[in-house]
């Protein structure tokens, strides 16, 4: 078992390592750094001096460690669109993105397995047929036309809800939270469901098959031979087995969350960091993209492995056999 | 003799077709495909958008990017069933006098012809990794495999964007707009030739101890003549599969990266620019120019999917 985390540690450190050598890379490439710094006056010895000095002659391999010791101490150099440091400027961003996915995340899981397993128990039933066919829209739908979608129907028809932003916000030190007032919450609504309707429909249609599947299981149908009741069987022995491809696939898709919000934060104009990353790109804002790159390849790196480690303690055969195979 | 023979030969071939047809309609296939109205249904539709992309343009009342045709007095035009709707104008006119059914029809040109080549190219590159992963094997497929590992940890529209981004990135501004088309074609492909290669390559460490493949060494032929020429045709079917699924993310991922603006040019607009022009005029009531692209959008989307999913069930109920 230890074996298996170290080995899990050590994939994750060189993840990472080649998410930073692909940020270095993108600055490698793009172009001479001392035009960003001085202007053009400044005349050629002088230019080779600073080159020196600020290490831009020294080996790649140098300048690339230099690069990973900056970035893992949050210094990664100062926007091209905003003139001010990178971190501060994601900073800024990140409650936003955070509240958003945490109630996308809350939303999928709070009322996607729930209706999975509703939908796996009474088969057939015309609630489960309805809520099959709302899982296969949201699949079916892009998630930027389904936003579009939801700001005509409420913010533009029935003038109910905001169409873009976040509300009030409220400031705890450096944390801005839309949670603590009306118009951050009516603000929020449209955004999650947008956000996340398509990991809703995921994880329904997950937990609905997973169950089928369970509930034709030997051990299932033993279960109701000792004569369990219906809700035991359910919930004790049917859905407590379908819990291990949920936790892989509920990982990967909260993860996903994060590259949807990008889509999302643009369609509603929400202040986040993936709509930060969207004009990065249009603009080149090569600090910030590489920036975003390695905070997003940071949250895929901890979120796999936290999976990884999940499975340990859900499930005991992989604490036996050291987990070299993880079932996947 | 040669006229009646001649006949003969004809008439044979004339019932061989019509035979093989008929043996076709009769197959299993043919037969889960008429079972299902759902997947007859998905299948009129993506073949009425294939046409209306390969034939609409000569059709159509106005050419969207020839401005002799455009009249900006008609901008703004709601569609015909509204009171100012005109019957030249079907789903209304945009704010520069494009009608947006025209504006459509080439959307669709667009996306699903960058949707084709990105599957096209993600598939080839797909399967040269996942033979010579397979066939090779050892260090090589190791590596091979743990890098496909972790990009599929990775969702495939931010490995797009990321790429999109990179390839901006890289190159000097001026040609942006130039390459946009192909930088998008790459950036797509770059997302989906995982699933290509870890398919190919399982099927082919499988294929590969089977004993045709011993026979063709035996006999000589070259490790890049038995894997393209002997195992491929063996392992095309997945690939079908997959190739169809794709389709369907593709064009999703081209429409998404176009409409967050850094996808395709403004000159070569795809279904997803034209939501993306559209929705600034949403909020003034004008609903016409998002909601009509996007709704064919996901129709395309969702009736290519329904298709691949009916493929994947015919060919291999396990593979998913």
């Amino acid at each position: 078992m230890i074996a298996f985390i170290v080995n899990r540690l050590f994939q994750s450190v060189l993840v990472m390592l080649a998410v930073a050598l692909i940020a270095f890379v993108l600055f490698q490439f793009a172009g001479d750094p001392l035009t960003h710094l001085v202007g053009l006056d400044v005349p050629a010895e002088e230019r080779e001096r600073l080159r020196q000095e600020l290490g831009f002659n020294d080996p790649l391999l140098v300048q690339y460690l230099r690069f990973i010791a900056n970035s893992a101490q949050g210094r990664f150099g100062i926007s091209y669109q905003f003139s001010r440091p990178v971190a501060e400027v994601i900073g800024v961003r990140i409650p936003a993105t955070l509240e958003l996915s945490f109630v996308a995340a809350a939303l999928a899981l709070g009322l996607g397995i729930p209706m999975g397993v509703y939908a796996a128990i009474h088969r057939g039933r015309p609630t489960s047929r309805l809520f099959l066919a709302v899982s296969l829209a949201g699949i079916s739908l892009p998630s930027f036309f389904l936003g579009i979608l939801l700001i005509y129907i409420f913010a533009v028809q029935l003038g109910v809800l905001p169409s873009f932003g976040r509300g009030e916000t409220v400031a705890f030190g450096w944390w801005t939270s839309g949670f603590f007032s009306a118009s951050g919450w009516k603000s929020l609504i449209l955004p999650a469901i947008t956000l996340g309707l398509f990991q809703l429909a995921f994880v329904m249609r997950l937990v609905q098959s997973e169950m089928l599947e369970v509930l034709r299981a030997d051990f299932i149908r033993f279960a109701r031979a000792r004569g369990l009741r219906d809700r035991a069987v359910h919930y004790g022995h049917a859905l407590r087995n379908t819990l291990i491809p949920l936790i892989t696939v509920a990982g990967l898709q909260i993860g996903s969350i994060t590259a949807f919000a990008i889509i999302t934060e643009t369609v509603f104009q929400w202040p986040g960091v993936g709509a930060l990353f969207i004009s990065a790109i249009r603009t080149v804002d090569i600090p910030v993209m590489a920036a975003y790159l390695l905070l997003v390849g940071f949250f895929f790196v901890v979120l796999n492995l936290a999976v990884d480690l999940l499975y340990l303690a859900v499930d005991p055969r992989l604490r036996v056999r050291g987990g070299d195979g993880a079932g996947h | 003799m040669a006229p009646p023979s001649a006949s003969l030969a004809q008439g044979v071939a004339g019932g061989g077709v019509r035979a093989a047809l008929l043996r076709a309609w009769d197959s299993d296939i043919a037969a889960s495909f008429r079972s299902s109205w759902v997947t007859m249904a998905a299948a009129v539709l993506t073949l009425l958008f294939c046409l209306a992309a390969l034939f609409g343009p000569p059709l159509l009342p106005t050419d969207p990017f020839d401005p002799a045709t455009i009249n900006l007095m008609d901008a703004f035009t709601p569609p015909v069933w509204h009171a100012e709707g005109s019957w030249r104008y079907l789903l209304g006119v945009d704010h520069q006098g494009r009608d947006i059914l025209s504006a459509i029809v080439y959307g669709l040109r667009t996306s699903l012809g960058v949707g084709l080549a990105a599957v096209l190219l993600a598939m080839v590159s797909g399967v040269a990794v996942g033979l010579l992963s397979g066939y090779v094997g050892g260090a090589l497929d190791a590596f091979i495999m743990r890098v496909a590992d972790i990009q599929l940890s990775f969702p495939a529209i931010l490995v797009a964007l990321i790429v999109d981004g990179l390839l901006r990135g890289l190159l000097p501004r001026q040609t942006h707009a130039d390459l946009g088309l192909i930088v998008v074609i790459l950036a797509i492909a770059a997302s989906n030739w995982v699933r290509f290669a870890r398919t190919v390559r399982g099927s082919t460490m499988v294929e590969r101890r089977k004993e045709y493949v011993q026979a063709a060494q035996l006999v000589g032929r070259g490790p890049v003549a038995i894997a393209v020429a002997h195992i491929l045709p063996n392992i095309s079917s997945p690939i079908l599969v997959i190739a169809t699924i794709d389709l369907g993310i593709a064009i999703l991922q081209e429409a998404t990266l176009s409409f967050l603006g850094v996808g395709m040019p403004p000159d070569q607009p795809s279904l997803g620019s034209l939501v993306e022009h559209g929705r600034n005029y949403l909020l003034s009531g004008e609903y016409w120019m998002a909601l009509f692209p996007g709704a064919v959008l996901a129709l395309l989307v969702l009736a290519v999917n329904l298709l691949g999913d009916w493929l994947r069930d015919v060919f291999n109920p396990k593979l998913r």
